[in-house]
């Protein structure tokens, strides 16, 4: 192969489009590392700290499509303080130094501040698309400047951000030549924006596919904006308050029938039952269905809908659509791939939702079931080894039992067979969650059985190291590891210390863990960022020099070419 | 496994139901009405048993003092201040409506009825006041501590992190409560939404309930009635611009002909024109209400007529 001329053999690379293909032909041989070094136009950086954002554009210096992940998983549940770090700036600086081509950028979790927007705007060229998803820092400032700068912008999509809002001109940024726009996703804003220029907008941008509207823009707006796109694949209403007698309400009907080309649905907030007939035109060619942000709509509602929805093969929805609802969705929805199920009552002082029984019947109704969010009061065993025996394709598997350490309501054992089961019966699985009550058996069975593993989530369970180190000596391909409230301590931590190096991060919180033993993890391995994360409230109190037997709050291990970063604030250690 | 032990924990059925209709029912059926609590340094069941059914007691332990927070794994490994068991150590009293102080957890092993404990029977009320009062010391201390994981008695215990919800949907979902919830409960948590009012050069203030009213103009009558008492006399405008856009609020073109102007406090704190944004975006945000004095709102003015000029 190094006999051929570059030219053929970065044409073969094209071919390969997995990072994880590319990272590995890189290391075949000089010749190799360095065609497809100058050849990779897509580059990942799962953690933003493992690797210096210099580095990374020195080596791929015809990026087009960066991305870039910051915090931990876990700090979607604030379990990660604020001002941890993640922050994305250095990497747009880097980016606008070595790579002025880019074109596209992703950022997940980190903090973007409206000088790196400002930035980012200014500095490409030919920039094309930005994603920012569960981000923050940033305020409609910096997506003014995004508007106003980036000629030939095709994608803007704004996924659960906290956004600041300092007025709603910033649409009104973009140029009226702009005309390139495909996708718009601005759902997670809270501000109003200006209805008159977003019309004017997506009129104009002809090849607009994806709109998804915030809770701001009414109905009026939404039926005039169909109207002018009716080419539209994927719609996220705004808020959907309208009388269903008011003309506007007629209004939208008629422009729904237009959009023949209408896949995916979202937004619904404030939507009243009765408006949801608007859109039973459009269901039968629905294939993703977003009803997690409406819980005015109750399960009855939600069945006569999804009775029209027979492609659907992602549905996002409230625990209020009750286990006969579910089993609706399972006789009707026969493409089913992804299911999600939130809940609609938190602090769980209403009757129970869903349980077991509507997740085997969705089990039993949908085969092509891969990947599954569920949300319930309880789960058996029985329904586990039933679902596990139904859907052996599943992928990503995660289950929430709101009571943490719940057993089997039946048997009251704990849910290690269950899980089991899953693990033993779905060999693709990629990432699992678990809740319930659970000993070390579960562990002992994910470490034997689930191969193919790379993301586990624990909580609430196991009973001692040996649960942590059978999933440590046997997940092969783990690369995320988040435990949080169990008692794995410094024997489970110190065990596979090479592991480690294997891996993307582990996240532990609320666990035996001592400073000790994060202290001996960092002197075995210093090619490990060993992060103790102490509470503000604890560090007021702590003493000067904690004991190494003063068992850590959180930690967070990551493999790092970089070093310490210099970026942490004063109640992160790096040891 | 060890056979699973018959508990009463408030009168649950052998059905799963959700803890607070539990509550309910315990309360009901006094004999199978059991939460029972044992005094501190009592001995707990081996770990394993998870079927958390009676509440411990325990004295705050050193690691509470010193920072270190527990939470909940200590609460299932019994390492921490409150502790969950299948017990019958110590002494055991009989709390008929405490019920309502602890979600009991696990559920009832099957078949299980009614199994008083004929033991410790003090009198009711005194069990319940010393139950209480050691609860609230605890709960005292809990709060002192500033930790937001160490569990107060409430209907159930919260937990930092859980359910594993992203901060945006929870935030979201907060200000989008389930309309037929608030029908049924009426004025139960997100039902009702009360904020002040206050007037410039009135003595003291007033308190409305935002989800008493759908829509500006029933507000704007509202508060007029209940200033009407405060109000100097008609004064000239000021001028403030009057568009299709401010259509929604009449208070707007009532103040016109006064020298009075609404505006509101906002989640960021920022005093902001009432009138602006739709009915239900103004309820989410609104956080008090001032009725100014026109020449204090020169600064909001010019907002208004530039907001009219951006409108189309």
């Amino acid at each position: 192969m190094t006999y051929f001329p570059e030219e053929v053999v970065e044409h073969i690379f094209d071919f390969l489009s997995s990072h994880r293909d590319r990272n590995i032909v890189s290391t075949v041989c000089k010749a190799w590392y360095r065609v497809e070094r100058l050849s990779r136009r897509s580059v990942f950086v799962g953690n933003c700290y493992a690797v210096r954002p210099g580095r990374v554009m020195a080596r791929f210096p015809g990026t087009k499509c960066l991305s870039v992940k910051g915090k931990p998983h876990f700090a979607d549940f604030n379990l990660v303080p604020h001002d941890w770090g993640g922050f994305a700036l250095p990497w747009i600086e880097a980016a606008a130094r070595g790579c002025p081509g880019l074109e596209e950028l992703r950022l997940k979790r980190m903090v973007v501040s409206d000088e790196s927007l400002e930035l980012l705007a200014r500095s490409f060229p030919n920039f094309k698309a930005l994603v920012l998803v569960s981000c923050e820092g940033f305020s409609t400032d910096g997506l003014a400047a995004i508007a106003t700068h980036c000629r030939g912008l095709r994608e803007l999509d704004l996924q659960e951000n906290e956004v600041e809002d300092h007025g709603r001109q910033w649409l009104s940024c973009f140029p009226d030549s702009c005309t390139s726009l495909e996708s718009l996703n601005f759902a997670c804003l809270k501000g109003e924006v200006n209805a008159g220029a977003l019309e004017r907008l997506v009129a104009r941008c002809v090849n607009l596919r994806s709109l998804k509207l915030n809770r701001a823009i009414s109905v009026e707006s939404l039926a005039r904006i169909l109207v002018r796109t009716p080419h539209l694949v994927e719609l996220g209403t705004g808020s959907f308050t309208v009388e269903h007698r008011a003309e506007a309400y007629q209004r939208l009907i008629h422009a729904f029938r237009k959009c023949k080309s209408l896949k995916s649905l979202s937004g619904f907030w404030d939507v009243a039952p009765r408006c949801l007939q608007s859109i039973y035109s459009i269901c039968p060619n629905l294939t993703v269905l977003n009803l997690s942000y409406a819980p005015a709509i109750q399960g009855a509602d939600l069945v006569k809908l999804i009775r029209h929805c027979f492609k659907l093969q992602k549905l996002w929805v409230l625990d209020c659509i009750g286990d006969k609802g579910l089993a609706v969705v399972a006789s009707t929805c026969k493409e089913l791939q992804e299911l999600r199920v939130f809940p609609s009552d938190i602090y769980g002082t209403g009757t129970a939702a869903v349980t077991e029984e509507g997740l085997v019947a969705i089990s039993s109704g949908c085969s092509k079931l891969n990947s599954l969010l569920y949300f319930c009061h309880q789960m058996t065993n029985a329904a586990l080894i039933t679902v596990a025996k139904n859907c052996p394709h599943f992928t990503r598997f995660r289950l929430c039992i709101l009571d943490p350490g719940k057993p089997d309501p039946d048997t009251n054992q704990p849910l290690d067979e269950g899980f089991g089961a899953i693990v033993r019966s779905c060999n693709d699985l990629r990432r699992l969650s678990l809740s319930g009550l659970l000993t070390d058996t579960v562990f002992l069975y994910i470490g034997e059985y689930a191969a193919r593993l790379e993301m586990l989530s624990i909580a609430f369970a196991g009973d001692s190291d040996k649960g942590m180190v059978y999933v440590l000596n046997g997940c092969k391909n783990l690369r995320k590891l988040e435990i949080r409230d169990s008692p794995f301590g410094d024997a489970a931590l110190l065990e596979n210390v090479g592991k480690y190096e294997t891996m993307r991060s582990l996240w532990m919180s609320s666990c035996d863990v001592t400073l000790g033993g994060c202290k001996a993890l960092a002197a075995k391995m210093p090619r490990l960022n060993v992060e103790v994360i102490n509470d503000r409230v604890e560090s007021d109190e702590m003493e000067e020099n904690p004991s190494d037997m003063h068992k850590v709050e959180k930690m967070y291990v990551y493999r790092t070419l970089a070093g310490a970063r210099n970026d942490a604030p004063e109640f992160v250690d790096i040891l | 496994m060890s056979p699973p032990l018959e508990h009463d924990y408030l009168g649950l059925s052998e059905l799963p139901s959700s803890p607070a209709t539990a509550v309910e029912e315990g309360v009901l059926t006094l004999s199978a009405t059991e939460l029972r609590l044992g005094l501190p340094g009592s001995e707990t069941t081996d770990r394993k048993d998870k079927v958390g059914l009676t509440l411990k007691l325990l004295p705050l332990p050193k690691s509470f003092v010193s920072g270190a927070k527990r939470g909940f794994s200590d609460a299932i490994d019994g390492a921490g201040q409150w502790r969950f068991a299948a017990g019958e150590g110590g002494s055991e009293v009989d709390l008929g409506k405490g019920g309502g102080l602890f979600s009991p957890r696990g559920e009832m092993a099957g078949g299980g009825t009614g199994k008083p404990s004929g033991q410790g029977n003090a009198g009711k009320d005194t069990a319940v006041n010393a139950a209480g009062q050691e609860m609230k010391a605890v709960a005292r201390v809990a709060g002192s501590v500033g930790h937001d994981r160490a569990m107060a008695p409430a209907a159930k215990a919260q937990v930092v992190g859980w359910p594993p919800i992203r901060s945006y949907r929870k935030n979201t979902m907060a200000t989008n409560p389930s309309k037929s919830k608030d029908d049924a409960d009426g004025n139960q948590g997100l039902g009702c939404l009360y904020v002040k009012v206050s007037m410039d050069g009135a003595p003291y203030l007033r308190k409305v309930d935002l989800k008493m009213y759908d829509n500006y103009k029933e507000l704007s009558s509202a508060l007029e009635k209940m200033f009407s008492c405060f109000t100097i006399g008609p004064c000239g405008s000021h001028g403030i611009p009057n568009s299709d856009g401010l259509s929604e609020s009449h208070l707007m073109d009532l103040l016109n002909g006064s020298e009075y102007v609404l505006t509101y406090e906002d989640k960021d704190g920022d005093w902001m024109l009432v009138g602006d944004v739709p009915w239900e975006m103004f309820t989410d945000t609104c956080r008090r209400l001032r009725i100014m004095k026109g020449s204090d709102a020169i600064g909001l003015a010019p907002r208004a007529m530039e907001k009219c000029k951006n409108w189309n």
